[in-house]
């Protein structure tokens, strides 16, 4: 065994070790609401692995090598959501027309909005294509924005902070438009706010949770195959 | 458990494998997931329990999988802090503007359909 495999393995085991202490913390600290947004395993485990590798002096690059598999099975998890979406859908065909139109509308602006500010606040374009796909789900953000020619690791960053802005404002903002259809309630924190925000959707209730499953893959599905081609287009 | 993963994996090889063909610039795995969709929805089966329990496990361990990438953010904070202040106003802004107009339209889209099929009666 050369000491290059040993180090492999132990900067993915690091991952692995530290997520499922974090996962148990969380589960223990469930009863603590307001922290358990920032004892999300997650998040927590971010900032874990990151000490770690600072105090080791260990470089990005190698343990983005070394966790190469978890890449793998992201694309994975991204095939596994046509279940649920497909649950959804099939539920509420009867009003396919509307939420498909919702969905152009609200997802064409979460992406548009985000970029027209960063391009007014005169960023690079690799942050432009690293913060378009902000309201996508964080596995399909970080697959677009290869596409794209973004950076990964900056998309992840931006989704995940579009998911807290989303779960703080959201429940605000439909108090102050005065929103009590949990339709409207749970698609627009799915387009908006994409896992993140269908977890905050299903302690509103069910059916509410149902709709931001629906809204967070549509929103994923339709960016997709939108966005590149509208970058190709500019770029040409 | 297996079968359905193999199902899944099937799945994302003939994703690959589109992408690689057409050279589409889109996601191969979103490509991957659509075919998935379209297949469940033209044989619409009930999806069965083996299959459902193995996107079950995959989905659940999604925040393990993306443990490395929020690390790499880290790293891109540190490297370049003053970007993200501009980043953050953006992504604040952008948030609001679809929440507030996401849910008026949508507001406005079913109320139309309900009119709609009240009329049809």
């Amino acid at each position: 065994m050369t000491m290059e495999m040993i180090n492999t393995i132990i900067l993915c085991a690091l991952t692995i070790i530290i997520f499922s202490l974090t996962h148990w913390l969380s589960k223990i600290s469930i009863s603590v609401s307001f922290f358990h947004i920032l004892f999300h395993p997650m998040i927590m485990s971010a900032f874990l692995v990151y000490i770690f590798l600072i105090s080791l002096e260990v470089d990005y690059q190698s343990y983005r090598i070394a966790n190469e598999p978890f890449y793998f099975f992201l694309d994975t998890a991204i095939v596994a959501l046509a279940i649920p979406v497909y649950n959804q859908l099939k539920q509420f065909k009867e009003i396919f027309k509307p939420l498909i139109l919702t969905l152009i509308f609200a997802a064409s602006l979460a992406s548009f909005s985000a970029l027209g500010l960063a391009f007014a606040f005169g960023l690079e374009v690799n942050v432009l294509t690293s913060i378009a796909p902000k309201s996508v789900t964080t596995p399909i953000a970080l697959r677009i924005a290869e596409e794209i020619g973004g950076d990964p690791s900056m998309t992840t960053g931006i989704v995940v902070a579009t998911g807290l802005m989303g779960i703080i404002f959201g429940p605000i903002v439909f108090k102050i438009l005065n929103i009590q259809d949990d339709r409207i309630r749970g698609y627009i924190l799915g387009i908006s706010a994409h896992a993140i925000g269908s977890a905050r959707a299903f302690k509103i209730n069910r059916r509410c949770g149902s709709f931001a499953v629906l809204g967070l893959g549509m929103t994923g599905v339709f960016t997709a195959l939108v966005l590149p081609y509208l970058v190709l287009l500019i770029v040409n | 458990m297996l079968r359905g993963i193999l199902v899944l994996l099937i799945f994302q090889g003939i994703g690959e494998y589109v992408v690689y063909l057409g050279n589409i610039p889109i996601p191969s795995s979103v490509v991957g997931m659509l075919l998935f969709f379209l297949t469940l929805l033209a044989t619409n089966i009930t999806i069965p329990l083996w299959v459902e329990e193995s996107s079950d496990l995959v989905i659940r361990f999604l925040y393990l999988f993306l443990v490395p990438s929020c690390v790499g953010c880290l790293f891109l904070i540190q490297e370049d802090l003053s970007i993200w202040l501009y980043i953050l106003v953006s992504t604040f802004v952008s948030t609001l503007l679809t929440l507030f107009f996401g849910s008026l339209i949508m507001k406005f889209f079913l109320v139309r359909h309900d009119q709609k099929i009240k009329i049809n009666r």
